[in-house]
């Protein structure tokens, strides 16, 4: 972990979990992946040093949207889709502040894409955790933006024919200057995934794969359970290559120009060609590619995909209220008076 | 025939060079849109309120950037009436047209008044324009002219040869002549140059060349205009007797941005304007994105809807926080403003009213939105409403949008409209110093703090903001039990809180000045106005009082919650006329509340009214005749 901790605002009193835990009955559904994210987070904010009330939890509408009420830090649950403009403003207005945004597969990616397409072009400092299990829940069950084609759902009796977006493919075309994804059932991973988005200054994007275990149960248990996982998923570290499966014995490499392949190999002699992830690349190609592996044929890539610097939004903004303000005073009256005026004497 | 005809008009005066005393003259600039018709109509304008005459403008131009030269959709007119009285309205009907064009002159024809002035730019009266707008002959000379002055001039030509010998382009050359017809006018009205040299010379300070050939045209079309002999004399409008002080010339767009700056400054917090770009509201955030070094930061949004989720953002994070659209906008804003009652923080919402429904009228005025922002959201959404009355009181009535979110923690709607938010008038410029403070309510102490605990005279939550150790707590859209703020489902807390969010609103009359009643506080006809109709209204009314008929006026400023004399007012009158550029929104709301039998004069044309037709309403109730 390379981010600079000192960049972070002064700690307060040390601080634990239950610190974060608010009032609230926690209202999910018995075993919903939701539960285990929410601990995480609570567990994982204590450790950063940055005091409590720095930080403001925002949703749009969704099963996940209910998080900030179940954080004792400040919260707001706005409306459907909506959660990075608030945001962009408050971030904006407020730079001191720690904003999280937490959001689901419908509202960050469907109702709300827009918006999510922009706070990542923009780099808003913010951090932004979409919470992925393919399905509406708090609707009862319809089908999602990531639902895979032929699901059949309450709204897609037949199956859905609507063709899955790939959030993390969303977020790296948006210029995203920090994207990752983990699973919610592993969970010193996640923290890891989360620390360093906490940590990255600018947009961090983070996929969460949860399972909604009343409408789609069972949806990531290929890529989530412990038995199946080390072969089905490809954990990504920088300047590593790209090496999975229980025994270490399979690798992605390219063919034929830009078509990746996996090949196998005696364990501890990897072949030279394999890929080497670069998540600091300057430019998004390799990232894309290596979101682009998908199940059935490749493991699902997990980690961090990429993670840049860019200038940030408010920075830039502050950037140009200083610049304005060192070139003109700001004096309301010569304002109010403007560059073409007149004097009218009295009769 | 028609030739004589025309020439028979063109007989020099035999006085040339003789003043004419005027109270009142209207103009009418128009041409095609890339004639620099807006220009020479500011140009003018500027001239004439530093030559000490009141004055009021009507720009008319259109919703598309370039249509097709020569043809009616691209015809952008400016028109201003100035006086040495006091100015209300632009004028109902022009006494001068000046027409670059044959589409100029066809769309505008029927508005100059008999006997009028009509000064037509002839080097574009060929056939080519004709066919563009369907004259099968030369308006010029078929005697379809012969109510009005004619003055033909060759314009490209003359502003061709006054600038021969200079290294300009043709296009270059052309695009001069709107200040050779600017010159012209500044000498048949006597208006100083001054003004607009400096600005020619400010405009084109890195191209000497494009100065020059500027103050050239305008020069050489005054020294035409005196030496031709074609108008025979010209006009003198003496100085209005005008308040002293200071004065600006200032559209309703400006001001709203200045008074935005000075909320800022009078507040002492910072400024957030989220916004997205729409006709006619755009021009308040080019406006604003002039001024961060006042602490204004502007963001473009991506959207309607992301433009009012900063805002609100910005609200929770403790700034002073607007968002800016017309119409349309506050349609796909209207969920995120539900939002903003449930969560009740302090933001103002402007809606520079235009033309609908949807796309509508993008570039002309109505104020068909007022039901609109009274009720067009879901579930029981009162929100405080306020509305400019003319351009420079945008500048006083957003200053009090803001006073009353912050006071009261609420989204305010404050309504201007096209011909408020474009059209402009001479303002007396304000003491900065003695502009009321606006105060920010401090929270009670973290122990007794809770999220929606009311202070009692307000019923206003208290403003805290993240960042505060001690005061963390959640808010959103889903119903608050009242006090703590937590989510609550219960049938009485929804029914209480209902009443509260209402209670709060009404309580904004405690804020609301006495309403001014022009003329008599009793008698025949009350005419009950809001928004831009003040000019026509104030004028119409004024006329028929000086016909000793007893005819009052009042102009509401103050649309939700309505000022708490209103009730009084009305039933001191036999009929109450409710003159509205809708089908009778006001209406509605003040027969529903008041039970008055009120009754509504309503155009619904894109223009303003005429102070002839408001004053033919009032006339048409006194004859007891049906409007």
């Amino acid at each position: 972990m390379e981010e600079d901790i000192t960049a972070l605002p002064a700690s307060g009193p040390m601080l634990s979990r239950k610190d974060f835990v608010s009032d609230q009955l926690v209202r999910w559904c018995p075993g919903c992946g939701d539960f285990a994210i929410l601990a995480t987070i609570q567990k994982l904010l204590p450790s950063l040093g940055i005091p409590r009330e720095k930080y403001v939890f925002v949703s749009g509408i969704g099963c996940s949207s209910r998080f900030p009420y179940y954080m004792n830090t400040y919260g707001f649950h706005s409306i459907h889709g909506r959660a990075p403009t608030f945001a962009t403003g408050l971030k904006c207005v407020r730079p001191d502040l720690q904003v999280w945004v937490v959001t689901g597969d419908g509202d960050g990616l469907s109702i709300g894409g827009n918006h999510l397409i922009h706070a990542l072009r923009r780099n808003v400092d913010i951090k932004i955790l979409l919470f992925n299990n393919k399905i509406y829940g708090l609707t009862k069950g319809q089908t999602s933006p990531t639902s895979e084609q032929g699901k059949k759902t309450k709204s897609t009796p037949q199956g859905s024919v609507d063709y899955p977006v790939n959030p993390v493919n969303i977020a790296l075309a948006s210029e995203a200057t920090f994207v990752a994804r983990a699973v919610d059932t592993d969970l010193p991973f996640l923290t890891e995934v989360l620390r360093r988005a906490a940590l990255h200054k600018g947009l961090a994007f983070v996929e969460i794969f949860q399972n909604c275990i009343v409408f789609n149960d069972g949806a990531w248990a290929e890529v989530s359970e412990k038995a199946l996982r080390d072969d089905t998923t490809l954990t990504l570290q920088h300047g590593k290559p790209l090496v999975f499966g229980k025994d270490k014995n399979r690798g992605i490499r390219l063919k034929n120009g830009f078509v990746p392949e996996t090949v196998e190999f005696e364990p501890g002699k990897p072949p030279r060609d394999l890929l080497v992830h670069d998540e600091k690349a300057p430019n998004a190609t390799l990232a894309h590619l290596i979101a682009h592996l998908e199940r059935p044929y490749f493991p699902v890539p997990q980690g961090v995909f990429r993670s840049v610097e860019r200038p940030v939004l408010h920075e830039l903004i502050d950037e140009q209220v200083a610049q304005a303000k060192k070139a003109g005073s700001a004096d309301l009256q010569k304002l109010l008076a403007g560059s073409e005026n007149w004097v009218v004497r009295s009769a | 025939m028609s030739e004589i005809n025309l020439k028979s008009q063109l007989k020099p005066d035999s006085n040339p060079g003789r003043i004419e005393e005027l109270e009142a003259i209207t103009i009418r600039f128009a041409g095609d849109s890339g004639d620099g018709i807006q220009l020479t109509g500011m140009q003018f304008t500027t001239s004439t309120a530093m030559a000490g005459n009141d004055l009021s403008t009507l720009p008319d131009y259109p919703a598309e950037i370039r249509a097709p030269v020569g043809t009616l959709p691209g015809v952008s007119g400016y028109q201003i009436q100035f006086s040495s009285r006091e100015v209300l309205t632009p004028g109902d009907a022009p006494d001068v047209l000046v027409a670059m064009n044959p589409a100029a002159l066809k769309a505008n024809i029927k508005d100059l008044k008999k006997g009028g002035l009509l000064i037509v730019n002839v080097d574009s009266f060929n056939s080519q324009n004709f066919a563009k707008v369907q004259y099968a002959k030369n308006p010029l000379e078929d005697g379809s002219l012969s109510d009005y002055r004619v003055i033909p001039v060759e314009l490209s030509r003359l502003t061709g040869n006054s600038l021969a010998g200079l290294p300009l382009t043709k296009v270059q050359v052309e695009r001069c002549k709107n200040f050779f017809a600017l010159g012209m006018m500044y000498w048949l009205y006597d208006r100083p140059m001054d003004s607009t040299l400096r600005w020619i010379e400010s405009k084109f300070k890195k191209n000497p060349l494009l100065v020059e050939a500027n103050h050239k045209a305008l020069h050489a079309g005054n020294a035409y205009a005196e030496t031709a002999e074609i108008f025979g004399h010209h006009y003198r409008v003496r100085k209005a007797p005008i308040a002293p002080g200071l004065y600006r010339n200032i559209t309703g767009n400006e001001a709203t941005a200045l008074g935005m700056v000075a909320a800022c400054h009078l507040s002492g917090l910072e400024l957030w304007y989220g916004s997205y770009p729409i006709t006619p509201a755009s021009d308040i955030l080019h406006e604003l994105s002039k001024h961060k070094n006042f602490g204004v930061k502007t963001f473009q949004a991506e959207d309607e809807i992301a433009a009012i989720g900063s805002t609100i953002g910005a609200a929770f994070g403790g700034a002073l926080a607007a968002t800016g659209t017309s119409g349309p906008g506050v349609a796909l804003k209207s969920e995120a403003i539900g939002l903003a009652v449930m969560v009740e923080l302090p933001l103002v919402i402007l809606n520079v009213q235009r033309g609908g429904p949807s796309t509508g009228l993008p570039t002309k005025t109505e104020q068909a939105d007022l039901l609109q922002v009274l009720y067009g959201r879901n579930g029981e959404c009162p929100v405080p409403v306020v509305a400019a009355a003319t351009p420079s009181d945008c500048f006083n009535m957003i200053l009090e949008a803001f006073r009353i979110s912050i006071k009261y923690m609420t989204p305010v709607f404050f309504l201007s409209d096209g011909y408020l938010g474009n059209g402009s008038e001479p303002w007396l410029i304000p003491d900065a110093k003695r502009l009321a403070k606006i105060e920010v309510p401090s929270i009670p102490s973290s122990a007794d703090f809770k999220p929606y605990k009311r202070d009692e005279a307000t019923l206003a939550r208290p403003w805290a903001s993240p960042g505060l150790a001690g005061y963390e707590h959640r808010i959103g859209g889903l119903e608050k039990a009242e006090v703590t703020g937590n989510v609550s489902y219960d049938p009485d807390n929804h029914e209480r809180m209902v009443r509260l969010r209402a209670a709060k609103v009404n309580k904004v009359v405690q804020d609301i000045p006495a309403t001014d009643v022009l003329g008599p506080r009793k008698g025949k006809v009350l005419v009950v106005g809001w928004g831009s109709t003040y000019g026509a209204i104030t004028a119409a009314v004024k006329n028929c009082q000086a016909r000793g008929q007893a005819v009052a006026s009042i102009h509401l400023r103050y649309l939700n919650p309505l000022p708490p004399d209103l009730g009084d007012i009305l039933s001191q009158y036999e009929h109450v006329l409710v003159p509205e550029m809708n089908m009778g929104q006001l209406l509605k709301v003040l027969r529903a509340k008041y039970l008055v039998p009120a009754v509504g004069l309503n155009k619904i044309k894109g223009q303003p009214f005429k102070v002839s037709e408001i004053e033919a309403g009032v006339e048409s109730i006194l004859k007891g005749r049906s409007l």
